[in-house]
Parts: structure tokens; C-alpha cells; sequence
């Protein structure tokens, strides 16, 4: 059966909560902040908010039920995206349907974490069944040890070199000296690339995020209202998810969007080639590599090359995680999944101010989330085009 | 390569003793089955009974049908490393105390990928032979060993880390005057350990097996008694805080059933067998226990040599099965109790002793002394918690395993 297109419903509202690297703050205090400037943006009272979708891995013992009473509103339809890195599009497209069939009339959409001393140690131990029988027994590397045995195996697969994911933290952090809100500041060359220690051979220091506290947010509407507040807005062209993909590959050297990426351009109407900025999931620059082929900008196993033949910033010919992406912004937990809606959405709308790329129209982003065990199971992308071409 | 380990230098006694941290302990129920496993040194997945699909991690339904029926069966442990890393960060206090630490992905011919340990000789590309171990939380780990080690692939440090092995290491038999004591000692100098400490009870009593001992370097002979508690105080201050090893061979057996057996002895059974255990438990096992991590002798496993009645009883000899059934209680309880400091407690559990004069009418098969040397030293190299030796208590554990209910019956009940 064809899907139906996301006529009438639109992105509105992108927000960012600058990151910190440690905070006493609660997840409640950073969602209510991304929560509260959304709904400024729109000129809407909390209390009018109808919709609400929430992705949170610290708001315990509380669950997003909890929050509504917390934060005084009552709205008609909640969801709540346990999605990880795929969190953001997840929402997104389960936000458009409600939108677009008159369940809701406005879905605000966020996600963030708090990041407490000792959170993420405590976050990991409790992270899945599957992670506490059978990955943190063994080093308790956490997700370094994991990523570290996907890229030891893509590497030996596809012949990808250290310079090659070097050039991908690089590029993001010349991207992110353009972005106010990154917590990275200084300039990464290639050289510091290849002098950062080995954390968890062969993922090295400038491979990994840095776990800190923040939020995301944006808002789901109908087009007719966001025209109505004269608000800028991006229009969905097509959305995929797919979640435990590939279950009999031993290792995992492909994800789920490999699945379903035809019936993304398909049902988008346009390819690759007519993307102006791609932002991808980015908690290791091998998972980069990876969407770059899965997505098809390029074909499976020609990731390093790729990588080679493009200038991956804000100015280049492919300009890939223009905020610097997490590898340089941080990674505030579940915010870490909105990160490259939110930023593509500025992109689209023209509203990313110092990393706007000139005259970008549409814009692909994709999400990849939750190793349960040995891989990422969850994966999701999505093609928006901006609304007042 | 492994690098052979060297005997420790002294310990300095101004320096603190490393205190006692362990790899994670917490697991679903369906993964404790790794231990159980691990603690017989099997090697076995969960198979579906419906599919015979093989499942990893462990599960609570099949993941090609949904069925609930899975059951833990031995399994071809031969695979291939398909990725290894280096781990040289990690949050977890054990593994910091020990970076960096090696593991990677096996595919496992049989089917699944497994995260595990490396043993130091294997790497990326290699086909190798997976077991599941005892990890100091007592939790069953999954290690990738060489299909053919070096001489000192043992010296490992992570393979170290989960056995109890007795190179280097001081041991202390309860026993000296039992007929296993010295075939053990013996057995135990071979496999490279340290010192042999032997107990010597009722030293007024001369025997002569006694001489075989004294012509032994690194073996001394002590005064102990287990039915004492001031005499396990007193060699406990003695060499309590360099006991790395106890082996409890100190055992009392008298035949008759509970009608025809005289309470004094049955007493004598259970002050020996059992209350004897809980004796050295109390004098040596705090010490041990603090000692879990104290360099390359530090303290790693408690002993009880039980015998295999301790699981049905045999009418012939009633009060000695009970005193056992009761020690192999009290070696529970203890496992237990040394659980949060990573001390093992092994328990071997034998039949009949070749030369033992209390069992002497018994007909073969009988298990000879240096049978249960090599079974002891055996499972301490392995890191075993429960092992058993020769064909009598083979046979009965095994039976006791699947039904025993139905042990019961063949024991007593008229079984042909």
C-alpha cells in the first residue's frame, strides 16, 4: 500500500537549550526549558498545549505522565519515544499522523537529559537486559567498547583508514567554531585527530561525544496555523524507521535504513543528489560513514572514499552535521536523537544563523539508536524541504 | 603471547592490602544459567525445544519461533573472532584496577555472536575454542581460548583472574593424617604451588605415613585440630594471613544406619564433617576473604572435600551421610557469604577412598587417592565450584541432577 504524503502538517520552532557538561538540574528543568521557548515561539500558554511527545532516559522514577502534572498541562494525545538516536524522526513522524488526522492540534516534540556526576556510569548499568548479561561483564567499555568492535570489523571489511573517520570529527568541529552553543570551542586538526589516545582501540578520544546535560525541542502543526503566526516552517517529504534490522549478520556493518531507503526516496519523489545538507547520527564517525552508504550517497563499502572525495563543511560540497553534531556539541542523552531534526529544520527554514548553508532547501536527516547488545537497533530517517520556496 | 608469571616478591607490610572489587555481579535470571555452566566447566547455550534454534544472550522465548521452552545444552565451542578491542576506559572500579582489557566478538560456528573476554594468544581472524568461566563475582563469563595454548596460557591474566589455580599460591590441607594428603601434596607441588601447610591432629599419636611428608621441601606439618576451636584460633594467627588455598580433608566416618548407630559416634561425624568445616570457615575465611586481591598469591579458594552421600542417603551408612548432607549445607551457606569478596568455594565430591579402613568392606570401583589429587588441582586450575571424582559419585551426581527423587528410590527403594 502507498503511504500517504504529510500534506498539512509542518516543523515549526527549533530549539536548542545550550549544553553543559555536568548540572544539578533535573531532566524535568531541561525539558520545561526547551519545552517553555518552544511554546514562546508559537505564542502558546502551556496550559493550551494539546500534545506533547517526550524522549528521556533520566526523568525516573517519573515517566512523561509524571511531567504533565509537573509542568501544568493536559494535553489530549502524549507519547513518549524510547528510541534513543533514532528519537527525534521517531517522534516526528508519529507527531505528523496525529496532526495531520485531527487527534492533536499542536504536538511539541523534545527530548533531554541531565548529566550528573557518576549519571552516566549508572545510566549504562542499568541501560538494557542484554547489556548486563552480556556486554558489561566483559571490560565494561559501555558504548566505546561496542562501537570500537564495529569499526575494528568495518575497517577490516571496506579498508577505511584512521584519517578517514579523522576527517569527519575534524570537518564537524569547523563546523561547530561557526555554532555558539558547542561545548568544543578550540579547532581539531587531523594531527590532534591522530594523537588522541586510544579509549577503546580503535575508537580514539576525538571519536567519542561528551556525555552532558541539555534539551531539544520543535513543534508539530498543521501549515494552515504556522501561516496563520507567520512562522517559518519545513514541510516532511518522506520518513522511515526500522527497528532490530539484519537480525543473522554476526556483526553489525549496516543498519536499518539499508532496509527501507528506497521507499525514502521513493516516496519522497526526489534522490540523494538533490539533498543541500545531510545531518547524520554522529556518536562515532564510523556509524557516519555508515548512513553516508545505507542512505545511498554513496554504495555499500565506498564510505572511506567518499569521505576522501567530499569537503564535509558548512562551505563544502557536502556539508554533513552543520552544528558540529554531537561529536562536538555533546551528547545530552535522548536530545543527542533531535540534535540533527532540529538543526536541519533551522537549515531549511534559513534560521541556522552562523552554520547556514547557502540557499539550503531540503535537508536528510537520520537517527540510529539503542545497542541493546552488540548493535544499534533502532534506526530512522527523514527528507524535510523547506516551506516558503 | 602470555608473559609466565613470576613467583611475588615479599609483601610489604606497610603497604594496605588491595581491597576486594568485583566485575559486575548483577543478571536476569535466564543468564544465571551461564553460571551453572561455568561452575561444572561446560560449556552450553539455551536450545530451543521446539526449533533447536541456538539462543544468545540467554532468553525467556525463542527468538526464531517465540517458544518458552529453551533448555541449556552442552555446545560445539569452536568460533571465530570477528572484532577485538582494547578497552582502555571504563567506569566500572573493577576493570579501571586491571586496564587496559581486551575483548571482541566471536562468531560461534554453531550460530550466535558472543561478546567475550580474549585470552591474551588469540586476536581478530583466529579460530578459537569458547568456555564460559566463574568471573570473581561468580557470575559465568564467556572467554575465548587458542585451540592450542602456549605451555603458560594458564598465566593469563584474565584466564588467572577466574581460576583458583595453584601456582605460586600457599595451601593449607586440614587434614594431614587423611589417605588423600599425600597424594595432594604432591599434586599440588607439581602444579607449581608456593608452600604446602598440613594440619596435624592429636600430635601425641605417632603414624607412619608421617616421615613421607618430612623428607618434602616447601611442605610443613602444624598442629590442628578441627573439632578445636582454640586450636584453628591458633594456627589461624599463625598462618592465617598467607593461607591462599584450604583444603578441608578432615573427615570422620564410622558405618551403620540411624537405628544401630551410637550417638557419640554420629557426634563425632558431625563435629568433624560438619561443625569442623564451619571451624576453619570462621578462623581462616575472614582473612581469605580480605585477601582476594592481594597480588598473584592472593587468597582465591576454599575447598571441601564432601562425599557424594551428602546428596541421598545410604541406609549403611546413615549418621556419616548426614553429617555430610550437612557440610555440604554449610559449604552453601559459605559460598554465599565469600560471594561479595570473589573467594570460591569448590566442593569435590568423591566416593569411596582406595585404603580408607571405614569403607574397606565396600565393593570396587573406589576412587584412589591420587584420583582426587588430580580432580582437585584439576577443578582449581578451571575454577570450578563443583566437581566430582570417579565413577561412583559421577554416576550419583549425575543421577541426582535429573531426578532426585528417583535417586532416592534407586538408593533405597529396591531398585535391581
Amino acid at each position: 500500500m502507498n503511504r500517504l504524503p504529510y500534506d498539512g502538517v509542518v516543523l515549526v520552532a527549533p530549539v536548542s537549550v545550550p549544553y553543559v557538561r555536568y548540572t544539578n538540574e533535573t531532566a524535568h528543568w531541561w525539558i520545561a526549558r526547551a519545552l517553555r521557548e518552544a511554546l514562546k515561539i508559537i505564542d502558546m500558554m502551556p496550559q493550551e498545549l494539546d500534545g506533547l511527545s517526550v524522549s528521556c532516559f533520566t526523568l525516573a522514577p517519573d515517566t512523561p505522565v509524571g511531567l504533565t502534572q509537573h509542568l501544568g498541562i493536559s494535553p489530549r494525545w502524549l507519547d513518549t519515544v524510547p528510541m534513543g538516536g533514532a528519537s527525534g524522526v521517531a517522534a516526528m513522524r508519529r507527531a505528523a499522523r496525529a496532526v495531520q488526522c485531527g487527534d492533536v492540534d499542536v504536538v511539541a516534540c523534545v527530548a533531554g537529559d541531565t548529566n550528573r556526576i557518576d549519571s552516566f556510569r549508572n545510566l549504562l548499568s542499568a541501560f538494557s537486559r542484554f547489556s548486563m548479561d552480556a556486554t558489561f561483564p566483559y571490560g565494561f567499555g559501555g558504548p566505546n567498547a561496542s562501537f570500537a568492535l564495529l569499526q575494528d570489523a568495518y575497517t577490516h571489511t571496506y579498508g577505511a583508514t584512521r584519517e578517514d573517520f579523522g576527517k569527519i570529527a575534524v570537518s564537524q568541529r569547523a563546523n561547530a567554531l561557526h555554532n555558539p552553543q558547542a561545548i568544543m570551542k578550540k579547532p581539531l586538526s587531523l594531527e590532534q585527530y591522530m594523537d588522541g589516545r586510544m579509549i577503546s582501540d580503535p575508537i580514539s578520544l576525538f571519536d567519542c561525544v561528551m556525555p552532558c546535560a541539555g534539551s531539544e525541542a520543535f513543534i508539530m502543526m498543521r501549515e494552515d496555523m504556522a501561516v496563520a503566526k507567520g512562522l517559518p516552517f519545513a514541510r516532511i517529504s518522506a520518513t522511515i524507521e526500522r527497528t532490530n534490522a539484519f537480525p543473522d549478520d554476526p556483526i553489525q556493518l549496516r543498519g536499518g535504513w539499508a532496509v527501507d531507503i528506497d521507499e525514502l526516496w521513493n516516496m519522497a519523489g526526489y534522490g540523494p543528489k538533490d539533498i543541500d545538507v545531510l545531518q547524520t547520527y554522529d556518536d562515532y564517525p564510523v556509524i557516519c560513514m555508515m548512513q553516508f552508504e545505507d542512505l545511498g550517497f554513496c554504495s555499500k563499502g565506498e564510505g572511506p572514499e567518499f569521505v576522501r572525495k567530499h569537503d564535509l563543511t558548512i562551505g563544502g560540497d557536502f556539508p554533513h552535521n552543520t552544528s558540529g553534531g554531537q561529536l562536538s556539541v555533546g551528547q545530552a542523552g535522548a536530545a543527542g536523537g533531535y540534535l540533527g531534526l532540529v538543526e536541519a529544520i533551522r537549515q531549511v527554514t534559513g534560521t541556522a544563523g552562523p552554520t547556514q548553508v547557502i540557499g539550503a532547501k531540503r535537508a536528510a536527516v537520520s537517527g540510529f539508536g539503542v545497542i541493546n547488545y552488540d548493535r544499534g537497533l533502532c534506526s530512522a530517517a527523514a527528507v524535510i524541504e523547506g516551506g516558503n520556496r | 603471547m602470555t608473559t609466565p608469571l613470576v613467583p611475588p616478591s615479599k609483601k610489604d607490610p606497610q603497604k594496605r592490602t588491595q581491597v576486594p572489587v568485583l566485575p559486575p555481579m548483577t543478571r536476569s535470571r535466564a543468564a544465571l544459567g551461564l553460571g551453572v555452566m561455568a561452575l561444572q566447566g561446560r560449556f552450553g547455550l539455551q536450545v530451543c525445544a521446539d526449533c533447536q534454534a541456538l539462543q544468545y544472550p540467554p532468553r525467556d522465548a525463542c527468538v526464531k519461533c517465540m517458544s518458552p521452552d529453551l533448555s541449556w545444552q552442552d555446545v560445539d565451542p569452536s568460533g571465530t573472532v570477528m572484532a577485538e578491542t582494547t578497552i582502555r576506559v571504563s567506569p566500572e572500579p573493577y576493570f579501571r584496577e586491571r586496564m587496559p582489557w581486551r575483548m571482541g566478538a566471536v562468531h560461534l560456528h554453531a550460530g550466535p555472536s558472543l561478546n567475550c573476554h580474549l585470552h591474551g594468544e588469540v586476536g581478530r581472524g583466529d579460530k578459537v575454542r569458547m568456555a564460559l568461566k566463574l568471573d570473581r563475582a561468580g557470575q559465568g563469563v564467556l572467554i575465548a581460548l587458542p585451540l592450542k595454548g602456549s605451555d603458560v596460557m594458564q598465566d593469563d591474566p584474565v584466564l588467572r583472574a577466574m581460576s583458583s589455580d595453584p601456582k605460586h599460591r600457599r595451601i593449607l590441607i586440614s587434614d594431614a593424617r587423611s589417605p588423600m594428603a599425600l597424594a595432594l601434596t604432591q599434586a599440588l607441588l607439581r602444579a607449581g604451588a608456593a608452600h604446602v601447610f598440613l594440619g596435624e591432629p592429636e600430635t601425641w599419636l605417632s603414624w607412619p605415613e608421617r616421615a613421607e611428608f618430612e623428607g618434602l621441601d616447601n611442605v610443613s606439618i602444624l598442629p590442628l585440630d578441627v573439632t578445636d576451636v582454640s586450636s584453628v584460633a591458633k594456627l589461624a594467627a599463625e598462618i592465617g594471613g598467607k593461607v591462599d588455598i584450604l583444603i578441608n580433608t578432615a573427615s570422620y566416618a564410622r558405618p551403620g544406619g540411624i537405628l544401630d548407630t551410637d550417638t557419640t559416634f554420629a557426634g563425632n561425624s558431625f563435629e568433624v564433617n560438619a561443625l569442623g568445616l564451619m571451624r576453619l570457615a570462621q578462623g581462616f575465611g575472614p582473612a581469605m576473604a580480605g585477601r582476594v586481591q592481594d597480588g598473584i598469591n592472593s587468597a582465591v579458594a576454599f575447598v571441601n572435600i564432601l562425599s557424594v552421600r551428602a546428596l541421598s542417603s545410604d541406609a549403611n551408612y546413615g549418621a556419616f551421610g548426614a553429617s555430610q548432607a550437612a557440610a555440604r549445607s554449610i559449604s552453601q551457606s559459605l559460598r554465599a557469604e565469600f560471594c561479595s569478596s570473589g573467594l570460591r568455594m569448590m566442593n569435590v565430591y568423591i566416593g569411596p577412598v582406595e585404603g580408607d579402613a571405614w569403607f574397606q568392606p565396600l565393593p570396587p570401583p573406589k576412587v584412589t587417592p591420587n584420583a582426587v589429587a588430580r580432580s582437585v588441582v584439576g577443578g582449581l586450575v578451571d575454577g570450578l565450584e563443583e566437581v566430582t571424582c570417579g565413577d561412583i559419585a559421577r554416576d550419583v551426581y549425575a543421577r541426582w541432577q535429573t531426578d532426585p527423587l528417583l535417586l532416592e528410590r534407586e538408593m533405597t527403594g529396591g531398585g535391581s
